[in-house]
């Protein structure tokens, strides 16, 4: 830091007469020492909490390892396991039907609250009361839905008696687990997806709804002609970040169902997780873990690749 | 200015590293040399073993004892990090479920040459309840503390309600075929939305206001508060070698019989569907509410029913069955070292003590387990009579001899991960109680191929 602010030191070269190029090779070197002062605890968390880790699971899938034992290397078995493995399957099956109902309830949720906040209030009050279901913690979310959802006790099945409905298993049934818990986060997270649409909406320029205006377009067709069109580089952003965000789905599952009933909300990451930490069958677990990355990896590829993300029809 | 900041730097990345550092090997370095860690997860003993800890520093003052504790999900998750990571408690609380994989894995401390070398009288203990910790190795890895059994937990309103007597819930009979009468008094307890009974005609199994018995779930491999006292009373084993099976019998009529007569129940209108049963807070909360005429339970959660102030609870035996007993699954927990610790000698002390009737004298005057040490046990008694509960009806099996052990194996958890979803698919009418033997067989794979 107190580098930069000295004068610099007389030096030989000046007088050949390369005045102009010295001060900008001095500042940039200058700035990437601070640069890298500055990095430092970001890539030393980077590497030691992301980069390590995916490496060490990544080696750890090719080994037969029950934790208090050291890893043996086995190869490729755990992956031929895995393709012999119902559960696995199941699980793959149970998340993507999760991800299904999640993103896309979500995803429209998100967008008709972001356009009623666009058309009718700029209020701050109402962004953050919008934002507030996020901020409670996952769990706690869970557990509050867990109550209210109960079957005998619960708040919402006496709500449906009053209304003629017979009571619901929310949470017994195989149908409704994961409706039930993909309805749970998108109650939490769609105000925050709302919140990132608003800001999209915000970088359409006002001028192409007057043009629009003028030449006498419906609010339905303004929506999808002008809105959705323009808004596609922020949803894509929105859908890739939501979408690896929902096939991570854990807790929830956790503290309510624990993948039952049966195996019907065996997520993936639950199932890794059980077969990691109650049955120590760690190798396995991470090459379950190193197929999910590499699914993730050529979804949200594929994703930003069909959408174009990178280009915008504003241009 | 110009140096300060670097330094404050440097200081603070020191800093991080320092307790990172200390924090290896349970923080063997920073302790004193005579301070043992201990965890437990029932922050309801926490008071009790607080108190033992005070009265261990007393008559050791060489030794002292932090207590922690997690709650049960934590608890077990965190001692396998703490094995890995080095840094697990020196002395910790177990579970039959849990130790046999930790002893298989070397992470657990064998007691036997303390044992021998202090002389320690270990028929203080009740009967049978110390040889639980013998591993399948014919190590000794722990001394019990406390045990539990089961029985039905009945709302004494709605007993009376049905004209049910004490006495008649004392003397119940059963059998797969008719479910004998148990059955009966089962049936008797369940009315429908209209008032009617479940063994009046008319009964609307469709509309069922209270259940005459409350479940918690399937069971999964061990169905300790389910149905393990039925199937037991049927003359069935859960393997052949008991504690330590090697080949289970999941399989067997006797087993595949009983577990056809329990869902009958949920046919028949007396007992909720799974889901219902599992889509809900738990099976307390709801017998709390007074949706259940009885629930079966272990002794454990007396202080649980206690909390539950809208219903009266009493207590009943479990039914006799064909084999002419009363059958109860006895468990217990044990406190056990773990292997890395740094401070055998000092842990040694505090397990030692802690199954002393010293100890569990305090803990026996809290009302909340019964104490391992048979001694103990009046004061215990007389703590559960002081809060209402007349605990006879889980004292006699054990009195009686008429208990049988939690199946141990250092594979529970790849049983379990077989069993759960197999028993909550008969007992969800996906498939029928004969596929258990399906079960039965990928269970003595998973076993075959671990030995």
């Amino acid at each position: 830091m107190t580098a930069t602010i000295k004068a610099p030191p007389p030096d030989r070269r000046r007088s050949r007469g390369d005045l102009e190029a010295r001060p900008i090779r001095r500042r940039s070197l200058g700035d990437l020492k601070v640069a890298l002062i500055f990095l430092a605890p970001a890539t030393v968390g980077f590497v030691v909490f992301y980069i390590w880790p995916t490496l060490r699971g990544a080696y750890l899938s090719f080994t037969e390892y029950s934790l208090l034992s050291p890893p043996e290397f086995n190869g490729l078995q755990n992956y031929e396991r895995m393709v012999q493995d119902g559960f696995f399957w199941n699980a793959l099956v149970v998340t993507v039907e999760y991800v299904v109902i999640n993103i896309g309830l979500q995803t429209v949720l998100a967008v008709g609250i972001a356009m009623l906040m666009y058309r009718l209030t700029k209020s701050i009050t109402v962004r953050a009361v919008v934002l507030l279901p996020y901020l409670v913690a996952n769990v706690v979310v869970a557990l509050v839905w867990y109550w209210m959802l109960d079957f005998q006790i619960g708040i919402v099945n006496q709500f449906l008696g009053w209304i003629g409905i017979d009571p619901i298993a929310f949470f017994g049934e195989s149908v409704w687990g994961i409706p039930t818990i993909a309805l749970i986060n998108v109650w939490r997270h769609m105000g925050y997806t709302a919140l990132l649409v608003f800001a999209g909406l915000q970088t359409i320029p006002t001028y192409v709804y007057e043009a629009a205006e003028v030449d006498g377009s419906t609010e339905m067709k303004t929506f999808w002609r002008i809105t959705l069109p323009l808004l596609r580089p922020v949803l894509v952003m929105v859908l890739v970040v939501t979408i690896i965000g929902s096939f991570q789905i854990f807790d929830t599952v956790a503290v309510t169902t624990q993948g039952g009933p049966i195996n019907a909300t065996r997520v993936i990451y639950y199932y890794i997780y059980e077969r990691a930490f109650t049955r120590f069958d760690f190798g396995y677990a991470s090459a379950m873990a190193m197929v999910l990355f590499a699914l993730l990896a050529i979804v949200s590829l594929l994703q930003l690749r069909l959408l174009r993300a990178k280009e915008s029809d504003l241009a | 200015m110009n140096i300060s900041r670097r330094t404050i730097l440097k200081a603070g990345l020191a800093g991080l590293v320092a307790p990172a550092v200390a924090g290896c090997n349970n923080g063997a370095a920073s302790r004193g040399t005579g301070e043992v860690i201990y965890w437990l997860w029932d922050s309801a003993q926490l008071p009790m073993y607080t108190e033992c800890a005070k009265v261990f520093h007393e008559q050791n003052p060489q030794y002292s004892v932090k207590i922690e504790q997690y709650g049960w999900d934590d608890y077990w998750s965190k001692l396998v990090t703490g094995f890995i990571s080095e840094t697990a408690p020196d002395v910790f609380t177990s579970h039959s479920s849990r130790y046999p994989l930790f002893a298989a894995k070397d992470q657990l401390l064998p007691i036997d040459e303390y044992v021998a070398q202090d002389n320690l009288d270990l028929t203080i203990y009740q009967p049978r309840l110390a040889d639980r910790w013998i591993g399948a190795d014919g190590k000794r890895y722990g001394l019990p503390k406390d045990w539990d059994t089961e029985v039905y937990f009945y709302n004494s309103a709605l007993t009376e309600a049905a004209g049910i007597s004490a006495e008649q819930l004392n003397s119940m009979t059963w059998n797969p075929q008719d479910g004998g009468t148990f059955e009966q008094i089962v049936a008797r307890l369940t009315v429908d939305s209209k008032g009617r009974r479940g063994d009046q005609s008319g009964f609307d199994k469709k509309n069922v206001a209270v259940y005459g018995l409350g479940f918690a779930d399937a069971g999964g491999s061990d169905g300790q508060t389910s149905w393990s006292w039925y199937a037991a009373s049927n003359g069935w084993k859960y393997s052949e070698g008991e504690p330590w099976g090697t080949k289970f019998f999941y399989g067997d009529p006797k087993f595949t019989e009983t577990i056809a007569w329990w869902r009958g129940l949920i046919t028949k209108g007396y007992m909720p569907t799974l889901a219902q049963a599992t889509s809900g807070v738990d099976v307390t909360t709801t017998f709390g509410a007074g949706k259940y005429g009885m629930t079966p339970n272990g002794s454990w959660m007396l202080g649980t029913y206690a909390g539950l102030k809208q219903v009266k609870t009493k207590l009943a035996r479990l039914p006799q069955g064909p084999v002419g007993k009363r059958m109860s699954m006895m468990n217990g927990l044990a406190d056990t070292i773990w292997a890395g610790t740094t401070r055998p000698e000092a842990s040694w002390a505090w397990v030692k003590f802690l199954g002393s009737k010293t100890a569990q004298d305090i803990v026996a005057k809290a009302g909340v387990v019964f104490p391992a040490v048979t001694e103990s046990m009046p004061a215990a008694k007389a703590a559960f009579a002081a809060d209402g509960w007349d605990v006879t009806p889980f004292l006699e099996p054990v009195e009686a001899g008429d208990v049988f052990a939690y199946p141990a194996n250092p594979n529970s958890a790849d049983v379990n991960a077989v069993m759960t979803p197999a028993m909550e698919s008969v007992l969800a009418f996906e498939k029928d109680p004969s596929s258990l033997a399906e079960a039965n067989d990928e269970v003595n794979q998973i076993l075959s191929a671990a030995s």
